[in-house]
């Protein structure tokens, strides 16, 4: 009922994403397990993973275009949402390792024994359960933003000052995990894992069975983000973007709004940090860096801010292009980053989706949406 | 606080309230009193006061001092704009404000009286409002033909119906109109003057605007601000022939 009522709520471009989500979850595995290794179209395991990466960064666009395209909230800190499920799923996969670590010992992760800890800190207590961890894949950039979230928009803070103040929150957590007596592995980060729910992690089936979990949680995520903008939540959301008093003096307590968009929209980033993780095979402190958060901006800004699939597409192909830029052109990565946003931000305001969205909407609808920055809210 | 008994009767009741900005005084000890359903007209030069007068009633702006009371008996100083809202106190603002990227309809719906919480939002509770409450705020601001459009597209005078409308879906007991016919045609200024007085009645209504011959049009009775206090009130006749209202604001 629950997915008939979705699928009803869903447009053409939701529906063709949907459906190319559900071919490459088919098709990638066939091509990499099915296809000998000498035939063309195999896919080899490294791309497999490459492609999972892709996608769960896709994820985190759909998590921040949900904030950022319906609510407004220019989050320059979701990187930070994203590292937190990551160092959750880390965790899990540390204590894993047991007594097949360097140093051998049976429940200290070998960073402790290197700095002589005797004993495991309470922070690691449960993490060797896989549920446990899961839990705080979503729990603790859950927690964060609904703090963090409540003191902001209690406050009222909105617009530039609460974009600095989300990547003062990130900086913040890179310059505290970076010290090794937070217990995270300090600069080095936590690496060398050797197994997720009793499979090898670097079988090739594992990272088949990763990429999937991967399509599936990115299915999932736009599909609680599509039914939260589509409900009538939904539409006070982007009622509270574009005219946040009048939504007030209508009598909307605009901060709670906020909130739970802000803290669902962490909550996701935590899963797509959790499944970036084990396919990239290191998480550390580096994934805290404001950059990160930055970038995450302008995959959604490429792609088409308040479209949601934009946003995901958006954060696959301009990954696709820093993957080949950084092989033939390393140095010149940054400045076509920085070109491509101030391109799209100029000639394509409503980003790659909402352009071509709008055009066909233009064509069924006699009225085309005339507002800049008002992305079709279907 | 308690509201001395003589108040009860006043729906709004305002007295020696003074606010400064920077060390400029935007109201001086204004006292205004608004009876149920009563229809009053706000006039005055500009920076008199009158939209730092709503501001203060909504919520937007807490006074230096001075009592603001609503019913008779609820202290609106110590209350946010939501909760004020939520008592029956509705405002259209001066530059008309309705959410452009969404359907005349949606604005209607977002507006409509219910259940306002994000849980009751997200699960669908909101949902359940009733279609002919819609239609009928619809007809009686004239946008039934244009239920589908975005909100964007309509002409400056349909934006400001449709804030209004807004507001009759929110069925306040007080609505605060701030300069509803401004850049409005002679023709839409007169349908809007009918539109307010039937409202009046069922509703207190509170107007500010500049337009006399529409303040005329609504054949209430008119208070003068000037420098945040009230310069003169009464019928519009006594109030346009005030030596002091001719003096700074209405002209030779
Ligand atoms: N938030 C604020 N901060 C500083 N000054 C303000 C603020 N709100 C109002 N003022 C000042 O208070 C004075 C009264 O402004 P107000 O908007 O109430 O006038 P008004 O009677 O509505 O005028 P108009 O007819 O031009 O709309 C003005 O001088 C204005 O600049
Ligand atoms: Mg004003």
């Amino acid at each position: 009922m629950i997915a008939s009522r979705l699928l009803a709520g869903l447009d053409l471009k939701g529906r063709v994403f949907l459906a190319a989500l559900a071919g490459l979850a088919v098709l990638v595995p066939v091509l990499n397990l099915a296809v000998p290794e000498t035939s063309a179209l195999h896919v080899p395991t490294y791309v497999v993973s490459l492609l999972g990466k892709y996608l769960s960064y896709a994820l985190l666009a759909v998590a921040l275009d949900l904030v950022w395209g319906y609510c407004g909230i220019l989050s320059l800190g979701h990187g930070a949402f994203f590292a937190l499920g990551g160092y959750a799923m880390g965790m899990y996969l540390m204590r894993q390792i047991g007594p097949r670590g360097v140093y051998g010992n049976p429940t200290l992760p070998d960073f402790m024994v290197f700095l002589n800890w005797k004993e495991l800190p309470l922070t690691w207590y449960g993490f060797q359960s896989f549920p446990y961890a899961m839990l705080m894949v979503v729990l603790a950039p859950g927690l964060l933003a609904l703090v963090f979230g409540w003191f902001a928009f209690r406050s009222r803070v909105t617009g530039v000052y609460l974009s600095i103040i989300t990547q003062a929150m990130t900086y913040a957590l890179l310059l505290a995990f970076f010290r090794n007596d937070m217990g995270f592995g300090g600069n080095n980060g936590l690496t060398d894992f050797k197994d997720i729910l009793g499979f090898n992690i670097q079988a090739q089936t594992t990272r088949v069975g990763l990429f999937v979990a991967t399509v599936v949680a990115l299915a999932l995520g736009y599909a609680v983000a599509r039914a939260m903008v589509n409900s009538a939540y939904g539409k006070v959301l982007i009622a509270v973007r574009d005219a946040e008093s009048r939504a007030r003096f209508l009598g909307y307590r605009v901060e709670r709004y906020k909130l739970v968009a802000f803290t669902v929209s962490a909550c996701m980033a935590g899963v797509a940090g959790a499944l970036y993780v084990p396919q990239v095979g290191i998480i550390n402190p580096s994934e805290f860096a404001p950059a990160n958060s930055i970038e995450a901006v302008i995959w959604v800004a490429v792609g088409g801010r308040g479209t949601l699939v934009g946003a995901a597409l958006g954060a696959i192909v301009v990954n696709f292009a820093k993957t080949w830029f950084t092989g033939a052109l390393p140095e010149l990565w940054l400045f076509g980053l920085g070109a491509l946003f101030v391109l799209v931000t100029l000639f394509l305001p409503k980003g790659v989706v909402g352009t071509l969205s709008a055009w066909s909407g233009g064509r069924r609808q006699a009225a085309p949406a005339g507002v800049a920055a008002a992305p079709a809210a279907e | 606080m308690n509201a001395q008994p003589e108040l009860t009767q006043a729906l709004l009741y305002l007295d020696g309230v003074s606010v400064s900005f920077d060390g400029f005084r935007a109201l001086n000890n204004l006292s205004l009193v608004i009876g149920p359903g009563e229809m009053r007209a706000i006039i005055g030069p500009n920076g008199a006061g009158k939209t730092t007068m709503m501001d203060i009633v909504t919520g937007k702006t807490r006074p230096d001092e001075g009592d603001v009371l609503f019913d008779g008996r609820v202290d609106l100083t110590r209350l946010d704009e939501a909760s004020i809202a939520e008592l029956g106190i509705g405002r259209k603002f001066q530059k008309p404000t309705v959410f452009e990227s969404q359907t005349v309809e949606d604005n209607l719906l977002l507006a409509l009286k219910g259940p306002r919480s994000a849980a009751a939002s997200l699960f669908g509770w909101r949902n359940r409002v009733k279609a002919s409450e819609l239609d009928g705020v619809l007809e009686t601001v004239g946008l039934a033909e244009h239920r589908a459009r975005l909100a964007a597209d309509l002409s400056h005078g349909q934006k400001q119906w449709l804030e209004i409308g807004m507001l009759l879906a929110q069925d306040p007991k007080l609505l605060l109109v701030d300069e509803p016919v401004a850049g409005m045609t002679d023709a839409e200024t007169e349908e809007t003057a009918r539109l307010l007085t039937r409202i009046a009645g069922n509703h207190a209504v509170v107007v500010v605007e500049h337009d006399m011959a529409f303040v005329r049009a609504l054949g209430c009775k008119v208070t003068c601000l000037h420098e945040g206090t009230v310069l003169a009130e009464g019928p519009i006749d006594a109030v346009s022939a005030n030596e002091r209202v001719i003096e700074v604001y209405l002209g030779r």
